[in-house]
Order: structure tokens, then sequence, then C-alpha cells
């Protein structure tokens, strides 16, 4: 499943894009130590997957809570992409 | 030489007039529902606080501001951000971030050590962003905007703010007062709420000492407290902290009118 | 049948022909939403009662209220029922509820049991928030994405709008289809500018019937943007409340070029109907291994 956190406003289009069938062959999920403002964490779906999700509380001010990662003169890695070993699995709209 | 800046924000017109680079008269009026009009009765009353100013003595005009393309008499235009670096500069000599909020879009700036923009990043188009927020929830809490400031900083607890939006934060106001939360905590909430959207925005650009607030929310003490704590560090907010954008815009105007352009 | 539930009334109903007593499991699901709740009773999976009410200011008062109503006059109370899942915005706040599910999932399942297995993408614009979802043909999701922070797009931004023209919200889609031709739609996506837009509008001698439309035509766009985010596949179907407003839905229908399945229960239940549906299938699991 491709689960999208996150949410359009007047300013923009903020996704983060966990494709759960990819995350679930991961064993250690490093990706939500990796990140520095806590954003992801790992839970057990409604379909008893165990899954990386953005948490409730970073759902509605994703942009705010990557802003640090992505400077404004743009961004070429962030550290929850690069700890993550299954590419595809994470990704980020903008 | 006079020169004139302009900024017509969303909500106000900010009007500065330089003689020989010197700050005269600064004037500041509702845009009101027919900008034209307020525009040209700004001016005129700008030039009639100056004493012995006529309107046609006024050699170059740079506007800036959302609005910088309505004025027709405008020599040049130059963005907020380039104004807002420019005018801060001149009163703070080194200043190297300038966090701009006015009421519709919130940017900030950081510049070189020459005052050259290197960086911004904007705020636009989410009313949360800017002024209308702490605007709306000062209705929905039935204060004016400055009894608002001046209530954060009386709280004595942080309530969380769940809402990001100005239209869910005003219920969750409404829920607050239901819940018979303190007015000053909940205007503290909402500052910090503020605050925190602003913070990331200078984060984004990285930010550097002299840290400047200018804009009309520079005004809001409950505003500058909660930015305070968020950056940890110290916050210049100067008294024309509103005009600062105008000002900038007159300055450059003084430059290019002396550039011939 | 309730008669007229395209009308934003609050009410309960229940199928006066069908017999709880020749149940095996009588499962419930309850959706309490930031805006308005249901509650649904479903007798061996089928559709048996529910009710859709505005959301008080207490949600595990509204969970109880709305379970309590859909039960009026069945003969059934709280302990009739075998298993309980709630969702929705307060889905936490459902104190009877044995499991608490997403709201995706829930309407994931409930849009395929109330369009059928051949339901691929479901549109849910509920009171505060908008969703966008792909499932399969067992109503299990495939995709997902939500946006709760930007009342853009939600029942919510559609009441201001509704509040700014004085104008009942159950009839503001019936007027904003009233136009003798299509404006240009309300620039703004924040709703708190959009209404400045809209009173300038207003201002300008714009009648309400085509400030709406211009409003309605932005909202459908706004949503069509969602949609295309993660795609829409055939048979494409909207819950929630802005199924009942035909100025979005038709306009959305044409910058789609497809025409969404017609609902014939009250779309508001949908997140409700899929939680009584896992109720069921939880019950059973529970049975099988006790």
């Amino acid at each position: 499943m491709l689960a999208n956190y996150g949410y359009t406003d007047g300013s923009g289009e903020y996704f983060i894009t966990v494709d759960t069938d990819r995350c679930i062959e991961c064993a250690e999920r490093p990706c939500a130590p990796a990140c520095p403002a806590g954003v992801l964490e790992v839970i057990e779906d409604d379909y008893g997957d165990e899954v990386c999700a953005v948490t409730e509380a970073h759902r509605k001010q994703i942009k705010y809570s990557c802003a640090p990662c992505k400077p404004a003169d743009g961004w070429s890695t962030l550290p929850c992409l690069e700890a993550c070993p299954n590419e595809g699995a994470l990704s980020h709209s903008w | 030489m006079i020169t004139a800046g302009i900024d017509v924000g969303a909500k106000t017109i900010k009007v500065v007039l330089l003689a020989d680079g010197q700050p005269v008269v600064q004037k500041i009026a509702s845009a009101g529902l027919d900008t034209r009009s307020a525009l040209d009765r700004v001016v005129a009353d700008a030039v009639a606080a100056a004493d012995g100013l006529e309107r046609d003595d006024i050699d170059f005009v740079v506007s800036t501001g959302a609005g910088r393309q309505d004025v027709p008499f405008a020599d040049d235009q130059v963005t907020e951000v380039t104004a807002a670096a420019r005018g801060a500069r001149s009163l703070y000599p080194n200043a190297r971030t300038v966090i701009d909020v006015g009421a519709e879009e919130g940017r900030a700036v950081r510049c070189n050590e020459a005052g050259g923009v290197e960086d911004f990043a904007v705020n636009e188009k989410c009313a949360a962003g800017a002024g209308t927020f702490t605007e709306a929830m000062a209705r929905a809490l039935e204060v004016d905007l400055e009894e608002l400031g001046r209530m954060s900083l009386r709280s004595t607890q942080a309530v969380p703010m769940n809402a990001q939006c100005t239209v869910f934060a005003e219920s969750e106001v409404v829920s607050l007062l239901h819940a018979k939360t303190p007015k000053e905590d909940i205007s503290r909430a909402v500052h910090d709420a503020m605050a925190s959207r602003v913070t990331s925005m200078v984060r984004k650009v990285g930010f550097q000492k002299d840290v400047v607030l200018v804009g009309g929310l520079a005004k809001n003490a409950g505003f500058v407290d909660s930015l305070q704590r968020g950056l940890e560090t110290e916050i210049l907010v100067p008294d024309t902290a509103e005009f600062v954008g105008a000002l900038g815009a007159a300055l450059i105007a003084a430059e290019r009118a002396g550039e011939g352009r | 049948m309730a008669e007229e539930f395209w009308r934003w009334k609050e009410y309960n109903w229940h199928d006066p022909d069908m017999d709880p007593a020749a149940a095996d499991v009588i499962s419930a699901g309850v959706d309490v939403g930031s805006v308005s709740s249901q509650a649904v009773v479903m007798l061996d999976g089928k559709l048996f009662a529910f009710s859709n009410m505005r959301t008080g200011s207490d949600s595990p008062q509204s969970a109880h209220k709305a379970i309590d109503w859909a039960l009026e006059d069945t003969g059934l109370g709280l302990d009739d029922l075998h298993f309980t899942v709630g969702t929705g915005y307060g889905r936490v706040n459902v104190p009877f509820a044995k499991k608490a599910i997403t709201e995706i999932a829930c309407h994931a399942r409930g849009a395929n049991f109330m369009y059928g297995p051949t339901v691929r993408t479901v549109l849910d614009m509920g009171g505060q928030d908008c969703k966008a979802i792909h499932c399969d043909e067992k109503g299990k999701v495939t995709a997902f994405l939500m946006n709760d922070k930007c009342a853009a797009g939600t029942g919510r931004g559609m009441e201001v709008m509704a509040d700014l023209l004085s104008v009942p919200i159950e009839d503001v889609g019936a007027m904003s289809l009233d136009v003798e031709d299509e404006p240009e739609p309300v620039s703004s996506t924040c709703v708190v500018f959009a209404k400045s837009e809209a009173s300038g509008l207003l201002r300008q001698g714009w009648p309400k019937n085509r400030v709406l439309a211009a409003y309605c035509a932005a909202m459908a766009h706004r949503v069509v943007s969602l949609l295309e985010r993660i795609g829409v596949e055939t048979e494409f179907a909207i819950t929630g409340g802005i199924a009942k407003n035909p100025g979005v839905v038709t306009r959305l229908e044409q910058e789609l070029e497809i025409e969404a399945l017609k609902p014939e229960t009250d779309t508001q239940i949908a997140g409700a109907v899929g939680a009584a549906l896992f109720a069921r299938a939880l019950y059973a699991k529970q049975q099988k291994s006790a």
C-alpha cells in the first residue's frame, strides 16, 4: 500500500510516501531513529503489518517538521532517505 | 533629493519619505477596499506632513509589497525580500537574518556580510503563516491585537495547539475556552504556534546574528517573546518595524535616483 | 430507508423487517468525526440500523449518543452488541469499542459494501478532512492520501462560505448550479483568503449563486488535484458529507471526465459501515481462537 502522509495547503503540497509493501521487508527500520525531528515511527497498521509511518503529531505540520533538513537553496539528500535500505520505500514530494 | 518608498501590503500601505537619504516622514494607512484611493491619500498625507514639501518634489519612487504593481507613479519596484533586507541593514548594520511577518505573508532572509541577500524562504498563501492568524484568534478570544500580545506574556502554562489551520484553530480556541482554559494560556499557545511556523522558515535559511524582526507582527509582544524562545537567540526589533520595507524601498530609490536610472 | 438523506439533518433509521433475535453476530461501528458522528449496527453483516448526528463538544458522549440513537426502538441495548469498532477523528473516544481502526481502512471497507466490489477509488470529504483512497475488490486499502491540516476542500471550508453568504449548507450545491455560465473559480486555496475574495466579488455585485459557483469550482478543482496525486481508477465513489453537494460533485465529475457511482445509502455512514464490518470479522476471529 502507498501511504501518503502530509497535506496540501495554500502554500504547496507536502507529502511523505511510505510504500508499505517494501517497508515490510526491512528488519530494522533505521529511518525512524535517523530523523532528527522524530517524524517517523514504526506502527502496526490496520491489516496487522509492521510498517513505518509519519507520527500523528507531525502529519499536519510536515512542511515545518522537515524544514531543517531542507534548506532554502535546495537539498540533495535527507537522513531518512539515506538510512532506508529499500529504494522507493520512502519518498518526499517536495 | 527626495525619495519615497511605498510598501503596499495586504492590509496596510506604508510610505516613507527620505530627504537626502534621511527619513523625514513615515505614514501608514489601511489599504481598504479601494487600494488606489487609499494609496493617493496616504501619499498626500505623507507629503503634507513634511514641511514645505510638494508632491512634485519627490524625485524617485520605489514600490514594494504584494501590491507593488499597483503603484502607477512608481519609478521602480523591488521585492519585499530586497526591501526588508535593505531597510533592516540601515537600522542594524550587522543584521544577517531578517524576519518579516506581515498580514498575509511571512519571510526569512539571510544576508551576507555586505548586506546582499543570500537565501530566503517565504510562507505565503496560507493564513496560518502570517498576521491573519493572530487577528483571527484575537477575534475568537474577543480581545484586540495589542491585548492579545500582552496577555500572552502573562501566561502561566503552556497549552498545546494542535490545529495548523486558521479555520480549525478558531474552533480549537473556542473548545479551549469551553474547557475553561485561561485566555492568557490560550494566547500564548497561539503565539507559540505562530512562532514555530516562522521559526521553521528561519531554520530553512539558517540564521546568523544579528537577527532582526520587521513587519506588522513585530509590534506583537507575545509573538516576539514566542519567537525568541523558539529560536533561542536575541531578536532585535526596531520601533519602526512596520515601516522597514518602505524604508528599504526609499533607500533603494535614493541609490537608483543617484545612478540616473 | 430514510428518505431525503441528501439533506443534512440529524436522523436515525432501522429496518423494521429484520429480526435481531435471528442474527448470529450483532456488530457495530461508531465513527466520531470532528463535525458529525455516525453509528451503524449490522446483523450478520447486513445493515440493520444507523444514526447520523452532529458531534458535540464531548466526543465520548457523542459516541454514546450515536449508538443509543441507532439502537432506539430496536429492542437492543449496548450489551447486546457482540463487537464494536471505533473510528474517525475521535476514534479513541469511543469508550465502549473493543478496537480502534483508522478511518482510511473503514472508509475503504464501507465504500466496498455500499458501492460494491468494483469500487477502486474512494473520495471522502468530511467535516475537517479530505481523503483519497484506492482499494481492491475486498475493500482493502492499496493507497491513500489524507489531508486534515487545511480547511480548503473540507466541509468546514464549505460552512465558512455558507455562513458568509447566509445560505443553508444543504442549499449550496443547487444554488451554485443555478448560474448562466461558469465563473472563474475563486483563486485562493486558503479558506480565509477565499472568504475575502468572495466578499470582494459580492461587493462587485456578483449574485450569491455565482459566488457559490466560483467557490464550488475551486473546491472541485482542489479535490481533483488531491485525487490525481494517487490517480483515479474506476469505479469511482464519493463518501462523506460533500457527496450530498451536487455543486462540487458535478464539477468534479466534469473535470475528471468520470461519473461517480450513485449512492443508495447515506454517504456519511461509510466509515461506520466499514467499522461495523471490521467488528464482525474481528468477532469471528475472536471466537475462533477462544
